[in-house]
Order: C-alpha cells, then sequence, then structure tokens
C-alpha cells in the first residue's frame, strides 16, 4: 500500500501549498525587511544590485532589524499584544468550556442544533458584528439605554473605546475557534470513565479534574493556540472597539506601514513577529507529538 | 456619511449606459474622499459623456498613498492632498503628466491658487485643483460660553490652553486622529516653524498635548461631524468643510444644537486636494474627459453647494447658493486669508519621531 508516485502526489500537494502560500510570501516579505526605504514605486530599493556583467551582488541592509532590537517601543508593543491575546484566549477558556461541555452533554439530537448557533455568527460579516458592538456600547447605546431606563445608573457608563470593549470584542469574536476544538475532545471523551470515577466514589467535581479535564487538555491546547495567535495581530477589534491606550503591534505595524511609509521596517517588524509567535509554537508541538502515545 | 454615499451609488447604478455607450468611452474608476462630489453631477457625466463611472472612497491619505506606492490600482482619478501626499508621489513618478489639449476647461482654473499648487507640483503638470479649505475648530459656542465665558472663541487657546480645556471638556472634546494634520497647527500655536523636525520643537507639542490629553473625550477624523451635530461633543479640531456639514446637519435636526467654523487667529493650515491621473491608469482619456467636466463653473459650484468646501473655479462663485457663497468659513475673506500657513513634506525620520509623539498623545502618557 506504501510508496509509488501516489504517495509522491499526496505529499507534493501540502508541499506546493505551503510553498506558494506561506514560503514563496514570507521569502518576498523577508527581502523587502532588508531593503532600503526610498521615494519611489515601490517605496524601497531592492537589497541587491544587478552589476554591468549580470552579477547579482546582495547589499542587505540591517539597519531594520537593528532599529527594531534597539527601540524598546516595538518589544512593549509586541509584549503589550501578547498580554492582551493571553487574556483574551483565556477568556474564551473560562466561557467556552462550559458552553462545549454543555454540548458535548447535551442530547444527541440536540447537539447539532447547538453547534449550529456556534457556527451561525459566520454567517454576518465579521466587521459588521463588531460595528455592532459600537451601537450597543456608545452613551446613547443599548445597554446604557437599559440601564439608564431602570434606574440602575444615574449617567451613561463609558464602555465603548475602552479596554473593557476591546476585551469584550475580541472574546466574542474568537469564542467558536475555543468551543469547536474543545466540542470535538470533549464529545470523543468515553462517558464509561465518569461511570467508573463515580463507581470509585468520585464526586462529580472531581471525576472532572481528574478524569474529563486531563482528557480533553489537546482541545484545551487547540482552542488557545487558535484565539491566541490571531489575537496577538488583531487590529480591527482594538481601533473600533479599543481606547486611544497605548498601541498593540497590529497597530504599529499599520503606523510604519502606513503613516511613515516605511515597508522595510514594516517587513522586518512582521517577520520578526512570525518568529517570536511560530518559534516557540512549533517547538511545543513537535514535543508535544514526541510525548503523545502512540 | 454612508448614507450620502449610498444615494450617490444608487444614482449612480441608475445610470449606467447600455452596450452603445460603453463602446464610446469605457468606463472611468474614481477614488476620492468619502462626502466628496455631489452624486448628482456624476450622475451628469455619465449621461453627456456616455462614459460609466465606477466610484470608490477612501478616507484617509494614508490609504490612498499606500495604494498608490505599491503600483497598478486601477484607478484612472485620485484626489490627494497637496501636501505632503501629492507632492511626494509627483517626485516617486506616480501619476501620467496631464494633457491640456484634452482639458479646455482648465483656463478656468484660479492662477493664484495654482500657483500656490506649483510649490508641491512644478509646472502644474500634474494635478488640477480641486476643492481646498483649512483644519481648525468647529465650536458650539452657547454650550463653550455656559462653561467658559471668558474663552476666546476665534482662537486655537480654547483647545490648546488647559486653563479652557478643563472647563470645555464637561461638554466634549473631540480631535481628529492625524498626525500630519495636527502637528504643524501646535507649532504654529507655539510659535514654531510648523515644518519643523527639530527635537527641541517636537518635544514642546507633546508637552502641550500632553497637557490637554485629560479634557479629550475622543479621537475621531471622521466622526466629528456627526459627535458636532448630535450634540456628544462641543469642540472639535477638524477640517473646515466637516465642522461646516456638522453646523447644516445641526441645523436639519433642529435639536436646539448650533455649530460653526472657525478658522483660528493664530493662522489655519491650508490644503488643497488635487485631480491627478495614476502613472498606470487604465483609461486616461475618460480620465481627462472626467476632469474637464468638473472644472466647469456649474460643475463645481454644485460640487461646492452640497460639501461646503471652495473650489478652484472662480467663475463657479456666483452659481453657489447664497447661504453658502457669503458664508465666511466656506469661502474666507482676505484678511482671514493672510494668516493661512501651508506645509511641506519632512524627512521620513522626523515623521516617524511625530508619528511616535501622536501616539503617546494618544496614549495620554
Amino acid at each position: 500500500m506504501s510508496g509509488g508516485p501516489g504517495r509522491a502526489l499526496v505529499l507534493a500537494l501540502p508541499a506546493a501549498w505551503m510553498l506558494l502560500f506561506f514560503a514563496a510570501p514570507f521569502a518576498i516579505v523577508l527581502s523587502i525587511g532588508f531593503a532600503e526605504p526610498a521615494e519611489g514605486i515601490p517605496p524601497f530599493t531592492p537589497p541587491w544590485r544587478v552589476g554591468e556583467d549580470g552579477a547579482i551582488a546582495l547589499r542587505p541592509n540591517l539597519a531594520n532589524f537593528a532599529l527594531l532590537l534597539e527601540d524598546p517601543f516595538y518589544a512593549e508593543a509586541a509584549l503589550r499584544s501578547l498580554r492582551v491575546a493571553a487574556i483574551s484566549a483565556t477568556l474564551c477558556l473560562l466561557i467556552g468550556y462550559p458552553m462545549a461541555l454543555a454540548i458535548a452533554r447535551a442530547p444527541e439530537g440536540w447537539r447539532n442544533t447547538l453547534l449550529m448557533l456556534v457556527v451561525l455568527p459566520f454567517w454576518t460579516s465579521f466587521l459588521l458584528r463588531v460595528t455592532a458592538w459600537i451601537g450597543l456600547l456608545q452613551d446613547q447605546g443599548w445597554i446604557n439605554g437599559a440601564l439608564l431606563g431602570v434606574g440602575l445608573i444615574e449617567a451613561p457608563l463609558t464602555l465603548l473605546y475602552t479596554d473593557l470593549a476591546m476585551y469584550l470584542g475580541i472574546t466574542y469574536c474568537y469564542l467558536p475557534f475555543m468551543v469547536l476544538p474543545l466540542y470535538a475532545a470533549l464529545s470523543k471523551l468515553d462517558p464509561a470513565l465518569l461511570d467508573a470515577a463515580s463507581d470509585l466514589g468520585a464526586r462529580p467535581w472531581r471525576a472532572f479534574l481528574h478524569v474529563t479535564l486531563p482528557l480533553s487538555l489537546p482541545g484545551v491546547v487547540a482552542g488557545f493556540l487558535l484565539v491566541f495567535i490571531p489575537a496577538v495581530g488583531e487590529f480591527v477589534i482594538p481601533e473600533l472597539l479599543g481606547g486611544p491606550g497605548a498601541q498593540l503591534i497590529g497597530r504599529v505595524l499599520w503606523t510604519e506601514f502606513f503613516q511613515n511609509r516605511d515597508w522595510p521596517l514594516a517587513s522586518a517588524l512582521a517577520v520578526v513577529l512570525l518568529l517570536v509567535l511560530v518559534v516557540p509554537i512549533a517547538a511545543f508541538q513537535s514535543r508535544a507529538a514526541r510525548d503523545a502515545p502512540r | 456619511m454612508m448614507r450620502r454615499l449610498l444615494l450617490a451609488l444608487a444614482a449612480l447604478a441608475l445610470t449606467l449606459p447600455a452596450g452603445a455607450a460603453r463602446a464610446q468611452g469605457g468606463t472611468v474608476n474614481v477614488f476620492n474622499w468619502n462626502d466628496y462630489i455631489d452624486p448628482y453631477m456624476v450622475q451628469r457625466f455619465v449621461r453627456e459623456s456616455g462614459i460609466r463611472v465606477r466610484y470608490d472612497v477612501f478616507d484617509s491619505l494614508e490609504t490612498l498613498e499606500g495604494r498608490l506606492s505599491a503600483g497598478r490600482t486601477g484607478y484612472d482619478i485620485v484626489v490627494p492632498t497637496s501636501e505632503p501626499t501629492f507632492s511626494r508621489l509627483v517626485r516617486a513618478g506616480a501619476f501620467r503628466p496631464l494633457d491640456r489639449a484634452l482639458i479646455p476647461n482648465w483656463g478656468n482654473l484660479d492662477p493664484a491658487l495654482m500657483q500656490q499648487l506649483e510649490a508641491s507640483d512644478p509646472g502644474n503638470r500634474h494635478g488640477a485643483l480641486y476643492l481646498w479649505g483649512t483644519i481648525g475648530l468647529g465650536v458650539n459656542e452657547a454650550r463653550i460660553r455656559a462653561l467658559a465665558p471668558d474663552a476666546p472663541m476665534d482662537s486655537l487657546a480654547l483647545l490648546m490652553d488647559p486653563r479652557h480645556a478643563n472647563r470645555i471638556a464637561r461638554c466634549g472634546i473631540t480631535m481628529m486622529d492625524s498626525a500630519i494634520d495636527v502637528i504643524p497647527t501646535v507649532l504654529r500655536y507655539l510659535g514654531r516653524d510648523p515644518n519643523s523636525t527639530s527635537a527641541e520643537d517636537l518635544r514642546e507639542v507633546e508637552r502641550a498635548l500632553l497637557a490637554i490629553r485629560p479634557h479629550i473625550r475622543n479621537f475621531s477624523t471622521g466622526g466629528a461631524i456627526e459627535q458636532l451635530a448630535t450634540g456628544q461633543s462641543c469642540l472639535a479640531f477638524g477640517y473646515s468643510g466637516d465642522m461646516i456639514q456638522a453646523g447644516v446637519r445641526a441645523a436639519e435636526a433642529d435639536r436646539g444644537v448650533a455649530v460653526r467654523y472657525v478658522a483660528p487667529r493664530e493662522g489655519a493650515q491650508l490644503w488643497f486636494d488635487v485631480l491627478a491621473i495614476p502613472a498606470d491608469a487604465p483609461n486616461p482619456e475618460a480620465a481627462h474627459a472626467f476632469i474637464n467636466f468638473l472644472l466647469q463653473p456649474d460643475v463645481m459650484a454644485a460640487i461646492t453647494a452640497q460639501v461646503r468646501y471652495p473650489n478652484g473655479v472662480p467663475a463657479s462663485r456666483p452659481l453657489v447658493p447664497a447661504e453658502v457663497a457669503n458664508d465666511p468659513a466656506v469661502f474666507p475673506t482676505e484678511a482671514l486669508r493672510a494668516r493661512f500657513f501651508t506645509i511641506g513634506p519632512v524627512p521620513q525620520a522626523a515623521e516617524r519621531a511625530r508619528n511616535r509623539v501622536w501616539a503617546r498623545f494618544k496614549a495620554g502618557r
């Protein structure tokens, strides 16, 4: 069953995919990272010169990467983004775990409907859903209107353009990415294990801590990464809902690219960000794969 | 904003001519600021020329410059601001030189203004003046008077003096979110050169901005119109026409909110928006036809009446409705114009330093 042209084809397809949609764009961004900004179209000079004899001489400009390391502004923005992403992923986990557990334990006939409800928001544009939160959170919005109406508050609360609104938006938008892998892990759990735990005298919470939770850990890790990684670079939600506070790395990238028109520096920043995120996660994954009992 | 955009799109959809016209003139792809044309004039162009219009909008120079810098935008007409964007893109070779033989209405342009524009585009080879304006204050005078009776209504001190800003903050201050548009005015207020790149001057700017930061309710360029008009803010810093549009909408809503535009007496930054054709425009003939159409006095009059920005065609002035034509906020007096100032481009390192100051200002530390 192994070997032959079929196997080569099956392997070549994902390899070609990675080459076309990851390696090639990454190489382009990396080369711009070593370029020098200039007035022109595009606004940089490439990091190589073609000599009269047609020979290509590399002239990498290291100043972009040097500035990223020298100026604490970039590291601070990256750390802030990592923190925001970690908090958002944790919030998603705290809300998503009970949801996934409830769906997994729901009667058979209900599960598909409940899963459908989790995925349903994707049928509306992401931008529209974030903008809808502006309507809910603003001073004259529904939330303030309701609170004022029942007399709980005297003046409208400042909800929009705060960190609270930003976390709310990120958690709301990324929640399905947490619930789905958690559900996949939890639904595979053999209910007989819980019966056994109960027979051996474990209270429900103890059975949860010692049986359900450890067995669902792969789902927790998958969900956490699926939320954490895109949240680090999240640009739209902090822009629309967040306050004018300290900039996250997505905004810093935008500023370098559009306001300072420094494509080389923006590219260098994107490369560094990718390495910071991908290298530890790849290391973690390969360790997990090695440790996993086969 | 969105409402009018949709109206414009609906107007365009209704007038798209059938096959015969397509063969005649093709399509012109326009990339303009939001709320920056009279949609019925676009409709008229389609009807008269047989050229279809694909109309797209941007709300910041960064968006426009980012696209043009990448090349191959597919647009035939873009509307950059003279400084720093237009002049930088002219030097980068982003525009096709205009063929004046295809623009018989070129002679309608104000020679004095076109001469000022030569600072950005030597010989006026790449751009025709479209609309212009200043950057200043939108004020809800009644509410500001109630909180700060002694505050000078015609001065930047209204915003930049913490003593006044502190009291006005209670009815809301909105700041446009743009380092390039605000920092030159602050430099001017501090008595420095608006084009200064000195670190010392920039530190002064940062100190002055941080001093008023606690009093600013929000940062928004496009949103200021709505906030002023609905009374959520009583003071805003932004583009002249936007502030005037806020006043028009407040009057329409008739809820006791009155807003007017003030070009500060310390001097207001003057800017010009320019009609230009990207170097790789797919349909330059149609683009020239569109520019020529816009430079007619009656077309420009209709556009100014709609968006409340003065234009580059003096013969349009008598055709503008009197209430707009006689509004000194739209058409500033000579005395006021004498105090306007223009800016030039600053080097990339200085621009980064300015954007850093802006980021720290917004963060409030």
